[in-house]
């Protein structure tokens, strides 16, 4: 289940490091978002997914080399443009980001690219941002399926400086390796001396640690603030 | 308001939604967790008409619609049963008052007797339809009958003694010869369901998808066939005529039907009478306008017209969920041909479930109640309490939520929830999959339109199996495996950022349930699954039961197993609940027995002010072992309710 990744056991002594980051996925209703994450942290796909309702939380640990141990904490929104003025709710404090379209679907790109623009303007300063072509293995199996080549997407995302990567949630093909790699570009040393003493002191799974100064009495409890 | 909150002060009080003003029969016990609720009933409770039980309480104190003090007693669970009817006012209160409704519908028909417009007449005109229901509602002097008939019973029950106990002797009692004297009807609908296994064979295909038509139509008519197969059908289509939803086929092979209901609409619209009603044949046509949209069902199935709408009006409350009344209205007035399919993106699952929930027979909806996983009063009362000790200062409801069922509720004093709002949170928890199936936590926002249909909530979810042992920590959330045995912690919040402070609450909550035990009792008991009629009452006749608590707004009943295994099964018995259900809510006199045979079951419906009992036998069953029946139910509940019912709840 959600363990199936987790360390057995963090490495106690010295020089280990671990670090937990907040990461988005955005994009587009249906190009996969929810199978990318549904692959990555329980290693699973559905071919019929009914479309995320408001947004879902959840965490995947790995482990970058036998001292490294990264976290995500994972928000994966619904694409729909109901819940579009919420979006910075989520990626306001995100350290990284996927943004995904369908190399099936050209108009997702587009829409892939606004977000990145979004993103590029209003999240965090260094956030770390992955672009990511899914549903590879529709093309693998007929060609004429394909809508955004490999070339014009990976132009767009050296331009953009993004990290770049066509995916498949389905074969799981570069999903393990497209979140490693945005782990690798994170800052963990830093993170984790930072979060050094809190995470030591607190669960490490704990509800409490990093890039939240949520402020959380910011609606108060007057009814409906919407 | 004063008073209700002075009241609600004490949440181990029991309440009674009933019984609250009526004197004696409160005997507040402060400490004591409950009060017995079906002894000491005060006839002066009893003469209060079921159409005055209070509203719900208001998301906003003020003043009730009909001037009379709310009387929801203390710790009720407040749940009001008329909210699922909702009225959607476009004010920030939605306080539902059913003087409200009736009034509404009585000036609806009032011009003309016959149109099956009204509420009140549709429900004696489906009764008439029901034929397998021969209930002795049918004249108006039935009205003062019946009451003058009763009476006399009651006074036996006062007494300690049960309204159908001994039954050779009441034979002779008024109630007797008014229940023999029962009227029979002639019924168009009575073949409205055909044989068991047709209908199963309809049944099961019902919620088959309609495949396209293909671009060059050659399966046009096929398609077509298995459309106009379906018993069910749902419609949802702006004022202009666009379509926004139909519960089968894709637009290309509506489009055509949705211009018929449009037009037929639409030209009864600029009239004074709108047309809310027809039948043809076995098929009843069902409209609904609410402001921008309007709702059409169709169905085969033998509903009655009040039933229809209240169905599309709670799909018309799935739709201010996702959007907001005020935010809907904005776009049609910015632009009447909005196409409302693109704000709803992704609901056409909640929309499904709904519908199909309808289809399938719900008890829940039938009843406007909810049902409670049944514990011990003490678990209870510790999961009461760890709720209210670990709540997060935002949290507005809490509810712990197990296959289905009820298991507990943490709500502000101020706050009662709504059967209408629960019903869609019900219906997004365990019909859309994409929660459960998303493997995580969710935060969602969304609309309770009984609460306040102008803003959005937030709402976290989680959920977990309870099929494993304890989940360890809080980082490891497991989501379910199985499909009826899941568990889930929904925390509601007005603060959109409030995520991780009800992360943190379901965190603590589900350690401490841990720690103290009662997550395994939970686990137990919804493994449990529901016992079989003949386990609660021994040698019984019945079959199957509903027993509705008013008060509490809450209902249990037994297994459908062994009696009616599918849905085809589930579905006939749904209906003979559906018709008794109508008939019995025909008038405002208060002591109503009724009995009715079908072809192939006998049934009994109980009103009193304080719960409503259908009860189901086999056809051959006499009304006495039905009576004896209905006792024995009865007394187990008096037995049982603190562990089948939600008394109170934690309030704060
Ligand atoms: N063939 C294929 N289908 C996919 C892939 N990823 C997702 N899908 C399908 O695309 C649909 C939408 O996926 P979903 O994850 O819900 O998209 P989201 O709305 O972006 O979260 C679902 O039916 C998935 O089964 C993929 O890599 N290959
Ligand atoms: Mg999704």
């Amino acid at each position: 289940m959600a363990a199936r990744m987790q360390q057995g056991g963090r490495p106690g002594g010295g020089g280990a490091r671990f670090a937990q980051f907040k990461l988005v996925l955005l994009g587009e209703s249906a190009v996969g978002k929810s199978s990318l994450v549904l692959r990555f942290v329980k290693d699973q796909f559905d071919d019929y997914r009914e479309s995320t309702i408001g947004a879902a939380f959840l965490t995947q640990t790995i482990a970058l080399d036998e001292q490294t141990t990264v976290k995500f904490e994972i928000w994966d929104t619904a694409g729909q443009e109901r819940y579009k003025s919420l979006a910075p709710m989520y990626y306001r404090n995100a350290n990284c980001a996927v943004v995904v379209y369908d190399i099936t679907q050209a108009s997702s790109l587009d829409k892939a690219k606004s977000w990145v623009k979004e993103l590029q303007r209003q999240a965090n300063e260094n956030i770390v941002i992955c672009l990511a072509g899914n549903k590879l293995d529709l093309v693998t199996e007929q060609p004429d399926k394909r809508a955004v080549t490999t070339a014009d997407a990976e132009a767009y995302a050296q331009e953009a400086n993004l990290l770049f990567f066509e995916t498949s949630a389905k074969t799981s093909e570069n999903v393990k390796e497209l979140f490693t790699a945005i782990a690798r570009k994170l800052p963990i040393e830093q993170a984790s001396q930072g979060r050094g003493a809190r995470g030591a002191a607190g669960r490490p799974g704990g509800v409490d640690l990093g890039s939240r100064q949520e402020p959380g009495a910011q609606g108060g409890a007057s009814g409906c603030n919407c | 308001m004063s008073d209700d909150q002075s009241a609600g002060a004490d949440i181990q009080k029991s309440s009674d939604n009933v019984s609250a003003t009526g004197g004696e029969e409160t005997q507040p016990q402060a400490g004591s967790v409950n009060t017995p609720k079906h002894d000491g009933q005060d006839v002066g409770g009893l003469e209060r008409s079921q159409e005055l039980t209070p509203p719900p309480l208001p998301p906003r104190p003020r003043l009730e619609v009909n001037g009379r003090p709310p009387t929801t007693g203390a710790g009720s669970f407040r749940l009001s049963k008329r909210a699922s009817r909702p009225q959607l006012l476009s004010q920030a209160t939605t306080a539902v008052s059913l003087a409200d409704v009736h009034t509404q519908s009585r000036a609806d028909f009032s011009s003309n007797p016959s149109s099956p417009a009204s509420r009140i007449v549709s429900r004696k005109h489906s009764l008439s339809h029901f034929g397998k229901f021969r209930g002795n509602s049918d004249s108006g002097g039935d009205d003062s009958a019946s009451l003058r008939s009763y009476a006399p019973t009651l006074d036996a029950r006062l007494d300690g003694e049960s309204l159908l106990g001994d039954v050779p002797e009441q034979e002779a009692t008024p109630a007797w010869r008014a229940l023999s004297a029962q009227l029979e009807h002639d019924d168009p609908f009575d073949n409205v369901l055909p044989d068991l296994d047709l209908f199963s064979l309809q049944m099961q295909h019902e919620f088959d998808e309609v495949c396209a038509v293909d671009a060059e139509g050659t399966n046009e008519e096929q398609t077509l066939g298995t459309w106009k197969a379906k018993l069910k059908h749902f419609f949802i289509l702006s004022a202009s005529g666009k379509p926004i939803y139909s519960r089968h086929g894709d637009d290309q092979l509506i489009s055509h039907y949705i211009g018929v209901a449009q037009t037929i609409v639409s030209f009864y619209q600029g009239a004074d009478d709108p047309l809310r009603s027809f039948t043809a044949g076995g098929t009843r046509f069902v409209m609904l306008s609410k402001g921008p949209l309007n709702l059409v069902a169709v169905s085969r199935l033998g509903e009655s017209e009040a039933q229809l709408r209240t169905q599309l009006e709670s799909l018309y409350m799935q739709i201010l969920s996702t959007l907001t009344l005020p935010s809907m209205e904005k776009m049609f007035s910015a632009r009447p041909s909005t196409d409302l399919r693109r704000p709803l993106e992704g609901t056409d699952v909640l929309l499904d479930g709904l519908a199909d929930g309808f289809t399938r027979g719900s008890p829940s909806t039938l009843l406007s109640a909810l049902e409670c996983l049944r514990l011990r009063k003490t678990h209870r009362q510790t999961i009461n309490d760890t709720l209210l000790k670990v709540r997060a200062p935002n949290l507005l409801y809490g509810l712990i939520v197990a296959a289905g069922r009820l298991v507990s509720v943490v709500r502000p004093k101020k706050h009662s929830l709504h059967p209408g709002d629960l019903h869609l949170i019900f219906n997004m928890l365990f019909e859309a999959g994409s929660i459960k199936a998303g493997g995580g936590e969710n935060w969602i926002p969304l609309c309770l339109p009984g609460f306040n249909n102008t803003g959005y909530l937030y709402m976290y979810v989680s959920f977990f199996s309870t099929s494993e042992g304890p989940t360890n920590g809080s980082d490891e959330r497991p989501s379910s495996a199985g499909e009826d045995d899941e568990l889930a912690v929904v925390l509601i919040s007005p603060n959109k950022e409030g995520f991780y402070e009800l992360r943190k609450m379901r965190d603590e909550l589900v350690e401490q349930l841990q720690d103290n035990g009662c997550m395994n009792v939970i686990k137990t008991a919804v493994r449990k699954r529901h016992a079989a009629c003949s386990d609660i009452i021994p040698g019984t006749a019945l079959r199957h039961f509903l027993y509705k608590s008013r008060g509490n707004v809450q209902f249990t009943m037994p297994s459908f197993e062994p009696y009616y295994h599918g849905l085809a099964a589930r579905r006939k018995l749904m209906n003979l609940y559906s018709s008794m259900h109508e008939s019995i809510h025909l008038k405002t006199a208060h002591l109503k027995v009724q009995h009715c045979t079908a072809q192939d079951a006998a049934a009994l419906a109980w009103e009193t002010p304080l719960f409503e009992l259908y009860c189901v036998a086999g056809p051959q069953a006499t009304k006495a072992s039905l009576a004896h029946g209905a006792n024995r139910i009865v007394q187990w509940i008096r037995r049982e309710e603190e562990r089948v019912f939600i008394i109170g709840g934690a309030v704060f």
